[in-house]
């Protein structure tokens, strides 16, 4: 009997999650699987994230029988989520990435245990000077660094692979910001569950 | 620039000075604006007047500019930290002076949450308007904003959070509150940047403040209403 194909999937992400989902796809040989990204950038002002999704989600209905979205809640406040009930789309469980790499449940207690960790993915890791030094200002004003960190203990660097290079970089990171360093491998964690799933 | 480095604060007449402390306020001149606040007060002016005409009209110019996108939260920063520095000039001769007083407000980000930068402003605008404001600080567990409640009997009861994961824990303060039967004693007011009013509506807060200009202007509207409604229930009842 001829196996029934996979539906033609698009998945629609945030940009920070680019190069995981593109190695997922790569790994697992899911060529019926197309990725589309938004810039990551757009968490500074997350409240455009919803409707930027579902103009992605409407301009590719017609390509694909089936739409999925990497994103968290990723301080949309629970908009995200209307629109995709609204337009009938899934995404991935979890308020943001830390949470769906970590595992939720995992990463919700220890988020409670601990609440003064800054985290770090490998993206985060890899555009650190770009997104967080330049992007709130540390460049050009160093003296507001205790008013974003102050209450901040511990720089978390929540690691998708072993990068020796990368952590380096976090570790540096967790100097520049006056912070402790932690580094905790999380593989692709919940990423690769939701999409082997999916598959 | 090398002129405005030059300026000579002493030499401006009144309106000049306030109108060159909302610009030195505007670029986070901290060191300029308390010069600026020493001036006036050297000048005769009441605190009062210096903490409303020149340091809140500064953050208010501040706050409409940031919330149309002219201004980012860097700038944002470094201007409440100018204003930081007049107020603890003002503080205490406000105390001594006997500045009118708006109401009470206690304010804490909540359990889990360690953001306070909005927060922060929030308290800062509200104590520049004349409110007495008791800051609980960061990740308060119901218990302390209740014990805050007992202890300072506030007009209104302020919560903050940056985080979808933590935000819901507004409800598990108001309904507590609501348990223990004093939810209607106090105005509660939320904020923080995944909020909105459905979210508000929702766990039974009275208003959400989008920023720290509104949160103002909402706790102002919500305080005359209160103290309007004391004599307007008397007079029925009599």
């Amino acid at each position: 009997m001829a196996r029934i194909a996979p539906p033609r999937t698009l998945l629609i992400a945030c940009g920070a999650l680019a190069r995981e989902v593109l190695a997922l796809i790569r790994l697992n040989g899911w060529s019926h699987m197309d990725l589309a990204c938004l810039p990551a950038h757009l968490h500074n002002k997350p409240q455009r994230i919803p409707e930027a999704v579902r103009a992605k989600i409407r301009a590719a209905r017609r390509d694909y029988q089936r739409i999925l979205v990497l994103y968290g809640d990723c301080g949309t406040g629970g908009v995200l989520d209307e629109v995709l009930a609204d337009e009938g789309v899934e995404r991935i469980p979890g308020p943001h990435c830390y949470a769906f790499y970590s595992g939720l449940d995992a990463f919700l207690a220890q988020a409670e245990a601990d609440p003064a960790c800054f985290y770090l993915t490998d993206y985060l890791a890899r555009h650190f000077e770009r997104l967080v030094i330049q992007g709130l200002g540390l460049d050009r004003h160093p003296e507001l660094l205790p008013l974003y960190f102050g209450n901040y203990e511990k720089l978390v660097y929540l690691a998708q692979l072993p990068d020796p290079q990368l952590e380096q970089q976090a570790k540096a990171a967790a100097l520049r910001l006056g912070l402790a360093y932690e580094h905790r491998p999380t593989g692709y964690g919940g990423l690769q569950d939701f999409l082997r799933r999916a598959s | 620039m090398a002129a405005d480095d030059d300026l000579d604060l002493r030499s401006l007449d009144d309106d000049e000075l306030v109108k060159q402390m909302h610009d030195d306020l505007y670029d986070g001149l901290k060191e300029e604006v308390e010069e600026g606040v020493h001036i006036l007060l050297e000048r005769g002016w009441q605190p009062y007047d210096v903490l409303t005409k020149a340091l809140v009209g500064g953050m208010t110019i501040v706050g409409i500019d940031f919330r149309d996108g002219i201004l980012f939260v860097p700038e944002v920063l470094l201007a409440a930290n100018a204003m930081k520095g007049g107020m603890a000039i003002l503080r205490p001769l406000l105390a001594e002076t006997g500045a009118p007083t708006v109401g009470k407000m206690v304010i804490g980000t909540v359990k889990g949450d360690i953001h306070d930068i909005g927060k922060n402003l929030v308290s800062m605008m509200m104590e520049g308007a004349g409110f007495d404001v008791v800051d609980l600080g960061i990740n308060c567990a119901v218990e302390k904003y209740l014990d805050a409640l007992e202890q300072h009997k506030p007009d209104i009861l302020g919560m903050s959070a940056l985080l979808t994961t933590t935000m819901p824990y507004m409800k598990v303060v108001i309904d507590t509150m609501k348990e223990k039967g004093i939810r209607d004693d106090y105005i509660v007011l939320v904020g923080g940047a995944p909020l909105n009013e459905a979210f508000a509506q929702a766990v039974g807060a009275d208003a959400y403040c989008r920023d720290a200009a509104v949160a103002v202007e909402t706790a102002k509207t919500f305080v005359a209403r209160r103290h309007n409604r004391g004599p307007a229930q008397v007079a029925a009842c009599a």
